[in-house]
């Protein structure tokens, strides 16, 4: 809710990854494949390469059962590379199963008409503050930043997570099905990101990705220095950078520590540091560095710091100047996670164009779109197109397929997700939208969303209409678009 | 008190031209002389001194008029150095008017006229009294040529964030309000008591009592900032109680009463993609903006963060998504605002007669992918360059040549 008048201050606190900012029982099925995310090939089972031995805070996910679903004559977007005419598309057991003009359903299979309709893949969110700045927005929901200290690896998005925040259903009408839920950006490393499924549920656990990476958050620039700046530092951009090496020079030798005790057990292990295990799991390539930075001169620092302790940071956040090194991005396999339009809410965000996407694009680099916002979240194919069309009508040629990716193929790879989502391709998660119109077109909806094969939203269906506990008993109702 | 630049003749031809007052016009032609609409419509004769701009397969419209933000108040959001919109220090500031703050040298303007908005509100904001909204054209090497009226109304904070205002409760805001605009009246009674100091203490300083005189005469707006129905409902009783003119914004619950405040004649702005739920709007509702068309209020409809004032195009789209016909978004965010803010004899509409702020878009003005190609503002065409079209170029290949 934003002031006709006080717009100043609510951007100041909102812009800018927020400096202030499910399931029961059906088949439990494998994952189609592992999560293979860094460049290490993490996995992130917990065994001999962290501190602990067993499973942390795990995953209680299980799919919703659902009907197999055939959506039929269709215009099917795969993300993949193809755009099917009058297509189908059958899902069961949480899998699509087959895309194409010809798919042959079990008698038992749903069947939704596409006729004048449109299916893409469920859109991927990888900057997202739901849950832990929930609505209604007071202090008492104010959960993203533990700004007590410029270095709080130690704390877990999922811990403040709230999963009955009444944005869950609003973005879920969007049409996003996966979410990476973050720490916010007063920090220079604020914590450990959740990977969820985006559905109902009544603990966060009931929604974490299976097999999903840890993303770590990062911060660059001006939020670190404005919350310490007063308060025994950082207080400058080279301040930050000092406290990115101290806390990974400490967690370089924690790791070393750590991994001799795991090969050989000799003697008592190491005293467990809840900070430094994160920091470590990043440099042993099993957590996914997020980094909220929007200078490009800055990105290229951390690139450096990266190299330093021989990480990789798999994308930058709001990287609102990412075209300005768009060519540093693809040789360094860093992708951009970038809004369509934002700008000039801060000083290191006043050089934003409308053709950030395109240009990273075209720079060969992996562009993402991010939301960052709660209402943001649930148009993020209408930020997509604006991106889209911004590049276009500027004479770079963006396809529609690669728009798309900027919402799901790529964004499944910023998470680590790529191979097991992002995609309308035989195996993938059924993770699917089904669009009123060209999801590109400003007046499209989100008629069904598939979330692992279950419908869990049906525009025209109130029994598919999720509300959180915070909505109920409201008179009047505001309906399921509120 | 609108200045015009330039003397000249242009003729947009051969495009479907929508007035907004009228049903649209298929190869249409919009005469403009010295910066004023002269003719529009399917036969007119195009001087042959005019200059023309060939709008075949375009769609012409009014600019677009953003009835909300800080447009010239601010630059960058947490830098002060360039934000002029808020006057600290006292929290009735009836008697501040934005105008002499605003930087006709904001590099927001070209920002935002490039993409079809060519008029916008500039509007106090931090106080609770927080003062005199001015509306803006948005070209102008001087705050005189931007102007178009100031003030427009005085913007009053009724939402939750001004509890402070009325020892945090919303029952002390209305009384306090009550109890300013009672003094307000007093004084304008007393006045040769006031300077002989024979009056008890007021609620205000006599400088923000004065400034208040002209809202309740009736003759300038209130803009009342509320969103909770019960604020609103508060909003429409002090208006009924001192007669005045008032102006809703926000006004995200409205759709709950929206025959109420149909029935009371009151325009509202709002802002169709908030649906955020929160304990000021616990009723927000992307439908907003549609149910108090259907019921007959005259909606328009906003962007009220300044740096994205151009998404104002999104909002209608969004709007129409959610109910509102095309049409309906299209006068709320011309002519409504225009009437709304008391100056519809001379801009919303492509009539003759009126200022020449016309747009040529490539479709569909609130489609994603409709791009702008000509703008005028006040029959001058604007060069669809801004700081950002500047760094576009820069970087469009690497490395930059610097």
């Amino acid at each position: 809710m934003r002031h006709l008048s006080a717009t100043l201050l609510l951007v100041g606190l909102a812009g800018g990854c927020a400096s202030a900012g499910a399931h029961q029982a059906g088949a439990v099925k494998p994952a189609p494949a592992r999560a293979a995310p860094a460049a290490r090939g993490a996995s992130i089972a917990a065994g001999d390469s962290t501190s602990v031995d067993r499973a942390q805070y795990p995953s209680t996910y299980q799919r919703h059962a659902n009907p197999p679903v055939v959506i039929r004559n269709a215009t099917i977007m795969t993300a993949a590379g193809q755009e099917i005419q009058g297509g189908s598309i059958l899902l069961r057991d949480g899998r699509i199963v087959s895309v194409g003009t010809t798919v042959q359903a079990p008698a038992d299979a749903v069947v939704v008409d596409g006729t004048g309709k449109f299916v893409t893949p469920g859109i991927i969110d990888v900057h997202s503050h739901l849950g832990v700045y929930a609505a209604p927005g007071t202090d008492a929901e104010s959960d993203g930043n533990e700004a007590t200290t410029p270095v709080t690896a130690e704390v877990w998005a999922e811990h403040s997570f709230w999963p009955q925040d009444p944005q869950i259903p609003l973005a879920i009408a969007g049409g996003v099905t996966t979410i990476q839920a973050l720490p916010g950006s007063a920090n220079l490393i604020g914590g450990r990101s959740a990977v969820l499924k985006l559905v109902p549920s009544r603990t966060v656990q009931g929604m974490k990705f299976p097999n999903a990476p840890y993303g770590l958050k990062m911060a660059c620039g001006e939020n670190p220095k404005r919350v310490y700046g007063s308060r025994g530092g950082p207080s400058t951009r080279m301040g930050n950078m000092a406290g990115y090496r101290a806390a990974f020079i400490s967690a370089e030798g924690y790791r070393r520590h750590w991994d001799k005790w795991n090969s050989d057990h000799q003697g008592d292990p190491p005293s467990r540091d809840l900070r430094l295990e994160t920091l470590a799991e990043v440099l042993r390539g099993h957590i996914l560095v997020q980094n909220h930075c929007y200078r490009a001169d800055e990105m290229a620092q951390m690139m450096d710091l990266a190299r330093e302790f021989g990480f990789h940071i798999r994308a930058f956040h709001h990287a609102v100047e990412a075209y300005k090194v768009g060519d540093l991005l693809a040789t360094n396999g860093v992708a951009a996670a970038m809004w369509a339009d934002w700008w000039g809410f801060k000083e290191e965000a006043m050089d934003g164009v409308q053709q950030n996407l395109a240009l990273v694009q075209q720079a060969g680099a992996r562009a993402t779109i991010h939301s960052d916002d709660p209402g943001g979240i649930q148009r993020l194919n209408q930020e997509v197109a604006k991106a889209m069309y911004a590049g276009i009508r500027a004479g770079i040629p963006i396809t529609r397929d690669q728009a798309l990716r900027w919402m799901t193929a790529n964004a499944a790879w910023v998470l680590g997700l790529d191979s097991i989502t992002g995609t309308l391709e035989p195996g993938k998660m059924a993770d699917v939208v089904l669009w009123s119109a060209d999801p590109f077109s400003v007046y499209a909806k989100a008629l069904q969303v598939y979330n692992d094969g279950w419908l869990v939203y049906d525009r025209n269906d109130p029994a598919h209409q999720p509300r959180s506990d915070f909505e109920l008993g409201q008179e009047p109702a505001p309906g399921s678009d509120r | 008190m609108i200045a015009f630049l330039l003397a000249q003749t242009i003729a947009i031809t051969g495009g479907t031209v929508y007035p907004v007052s009228g049903p649209k016009i298929e190869h249409a032609t919009v005469l403009i002389r010295d910066g004023r609409i002269v003719a529009v419509g399917a036969n007119v004769t195009v001087p042959a001194d005019a200059a023309k701009i060939d709008a075949t397969g375009k769609w012409v419209t009014p600019g677009l008029i953003d009835g909300a933000g800080q447009m010239g108040l601010t630059e960058i959001g947490l830098v002060p150095a360039g934000n002029e919109g808020a006057l600290r220090g006292s929290d009735i500031a009836a008697s501040f008017n934005v105008a002499e703050g605003i930087n006709p040298a904001s590099n927001l303007i070209p920002v935002t006229r490039v993409e079809g908005v060519t008029t916008t509100l500039a509007s106090p904001g931090g106080a609770w009294i927080e003062g005199q909204a001015v509306l803006i054209d948005l070209d102008g090497a001087t705050i005189e040529q931007m102007l178009i009226k100031s003030p427009v109304g005085i913007v009053v904070d009724m939402s939750e964030g001004s509890k402070g205002a009325g020892g945090t409760s919303r029952a002390g805001v209305a009384g306090r309000l009550r109890r300013v605009f009672n003094d307000a009246l007093e004084y304008s009674r007393r006045k040769a008591d006031y300077s002989r100091a024979q009056m008890q203490q007021l609620a205000a300083p006599a400088a923000e009592l004065e400034a208040l005189l002209p809202v309740l005469r009736g003759q300038l707006p209130l803009i009342v900032y509320a969103n909770r129905v019960s604020d609103i409902r508060t909003a429409l009783r002090i208006a009924r109680e001192y007669k005045l003119k008032l102006i809703l914004s926000g006004a995200a619950e409205a759709w709950e009463i929206a025959a109420d405040i149909a029935a009371a004649g009151v325009p509202v702005l709002v802002e169709p993609m908030d649906n955020l739920p929160s304990y000021d709007a616990l009723g927000i509702r992307y439908e907003n903006a549609a149910v108090l068309a259907k019921a007959g209020v005259r909606v328009s409809l906003m962007e009220t963060e300044t740096h994205y004032s151009r998404r104002i195009r999104q909002q209608a789209g969004n709007a129409v998504s959610f109910g509102m016909t095309w049409e309906q978004a299209l006068r709320a965010v011309t002519l409504t605002p225009a009437e709304t803010f008391g100056v519809a004899g001379q801009y919303g509409s492509l009539d003759a007669g009126k200022v020449a702020n016309v747009v040529v878009w490539t479709g569909d003005p609130f489609e994603l992918s409709t791009g702008v190609e000509h703008v005028l503002i006040r029959g001058k065409e604007i060069p669809l360059r801004s700081r950002q079209t500047e760094l576009f170029e820069r970087y469009r290949t690497l490395p930059p040549r610097y």
